[in-house]
């Protein structure tokens, strides 16, 4: 029930006075209101749960977790070849 | 799609499965709050692939399973008046009350719609003025923002048609029960992290400190999860108990502040009884009473419309600690079935049908798959051959 899906902010507009955007889930498009993360701006992603937005995914964030978890690696000496930032992460 | 593929990466989760393993001296009972961690945790086998001294307890987190049988009843009642349009999110039309469900009340001729977000019930409003439209406004803090702003809307449009049956919970008061339940073994929290985007972390830090009890805020990949397990493990072993952000990308320590002012406005803080556990104080929200006139029980008089449970422990009044001492909610953990999957019947032919809701691989569904109910220990038993499957690979047991 609380399942939150991130989604990609294509398009920003105002509907009877709210902010509203097209929102992209991989390919799938969706109508979500954005009243309650007014920082969020076309190209952000967000995590959309029942039809609102209710946070911004942080880039930064997003990436000095990943690259914690490589260090885990290399500091363990597990870092084989396999063990290196993923793909996708730019 | 970006933020997904990155927390699926197979080298990292058997890293962090590693970690965790290294890490692990003593055995461990964690409880994982939500049930959409649950359904992550059976649908990518990390608990087929977690160390044996690393227990995962699945937690109350599913609203629709803990959402009381007389309310059910009173959104069966109000769902089969004839001039009703009543709405509701997907889940909650196969969950049994009493006697039936809103799916036998839509076959039946009631008119029952499934609505993706609260808007679109204010919507249907508008456009059927001549009709009363109802949306059963359930769930944990997460949904409360969404169900919040359609009342506050349905007012702003000036709409006299709308009106919410409200059964929301609050997961800091549910953390507070199971921690005074003499009977609950569970020694750490995975934290709801999309509970946790909307309230922020910092009113965890209490029940953190008062119940030595490390509570780690954990997002719903594969690699969100092993990391939130992870970090409270570290927790667990050097004696810590810490409020830990482990889903930082999504989750800040003072949460979704302009949904907080909506929630402050629309909703005030309750009594609930929860369904298989019983009342647990302060643990929900409600219309305020300045949004009394969109309150569904109040405009069709259902609010007395009371059944009672047989299972229901109810837990005593008052927070202390002495006072949860006579009925956990763990002893209801304990009898293994919950009773909405039983509907009170003993013959199991009610059993799973909740479960339905989250797909669980046939092999793993047998014990109950998502149950938050199953009695511990859930891991699999070592019979299968000494090995476990997992997308990530197998591990042999040792
Ligand atoms: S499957 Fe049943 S017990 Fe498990 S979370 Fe869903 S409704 Fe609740």
């Amino acid at each position: 029930m609380c399942l939150g899906v991130p989604g990609k902010v294509l398009e920003v507009r105002s509907e009877q006075g709210t902010r509203m955007a097209t929102v992209d889930f991989g390919g799938v498009t969706k109508t979500v209101c954005l009243a309650y993360v007014p920082e969020v701006q076309e190209g952000d992603y967000t995590i959309v749960h029942a039809g609102f937005a209710i946070t911004r995914l942080d880039e930064a964030s997003a990436l000095e977790t990943l690259r914690m978890f490589t260090e885990l690696g290399m500091l363990d000496e597990l870092g084989e070849a396999d063990a290196g930032v993923p793909g996708g992460a730019t | 799609m970006k933020y997904l593929d990155e927390f699926n990466d197979p080298a990292l989760a058997r890293l962090l499965f590693e970690q965790i393993d290294a890490a692990a001296t003593k055995s461990w009972a964690i409880m994982e709050v939500c049930g959409g961690q649950t359904h992550s945790i059976i649908r990518n086998g990390i608990d087929q692939l977690l160390t044996d001294r690393v227990e995962l307890i699945h937690g109350p987190g599913c609203p629709v399973c803990v959402t009381p049988l007389e309310m059910i009843d009173r959104a069966l009642a109000i769902a089969s008046r004839p001039n009703v349009l009543f709405t509701s999110f997907g889940d909650m039309l196969r969950v049994p009350g009493s006697r039936e469900d809103l799916f036998s009340v839509k076959a039946k001729g009631g008119d029952v719609r499934v609505v993706y977000s609260p808007l679109d019930a204010v919507n249907l409003a508008q456009e059927h003025p001549d009709k009363e439209v109802v949306f059963f406004g359930v769930g944990f803090e997460t949904t409360a923002p969404a169900n919040a702003m359609a009342v506050f809307q349905a007012r702003d449009r000036g709409l006299r048609n709308f009106s919410m049956l409200v059964s929301h919970v609050l997961v800091p008061p549910a953390i507070e029960a199971l921690m005074t339940s003499p009977t609950s073994r569970v020694q750490g929290f995975l934290a709801a992290g999309h509970v946790c985007t909307v309230m922020g972390t910092r009113q965890y830090e209490p029940l953190a400190q008062q119940y030595r009890v490390p509570i780690v805020v954990t997002g719903f990949e594969p690699l969100d999860v092993l990391d939130g397990i992870r970090r409270c493990v570290l927790q667990l072993e050097s004696g810590r108990a810490e409020v830990e952000n482990a889903y930082p990308r999504a989750v800040r320590a003072e949460g979704n502040l302009p949904a907080q002012e909506m929630l402050a406005k629309v909703f005030e803080t309750c009594d609930r009884p929860w369904r298989g556990i019983g009342m647990i104080p302060m643990s929900g929200w409600r219309l305020a009473p300045e949004f009394a006139a969109f309150d569904a029980e109040r405009r069709f008089d259902v609010g007395e419309l009371s059944v009672s449970e047989p299972e229901a422990r109810t837990l005593p009044r008052g927070r202390s600690a002495a006072g949860h001492t006579q009925a956990g909610p763990v002893r209801v953990l304990r009898q293994g079935v919950h009773p909405s999957h039983t509907d009170g019947r003993d013959d199991g032919l009610q059993r799973g049908r909740l479960c339905r809701l989250l797909p669980v691989p046939p092999a793993r569904s047998a014990g109950g798959g998502a149950s938050w109910l199953r009695p511990p220990p859930h891991r699999r038993s070592t019979s299968r051959a000494g090995r476990a499957r997992c997308r990530f690979g197998t591990r042999t047991a040792s």
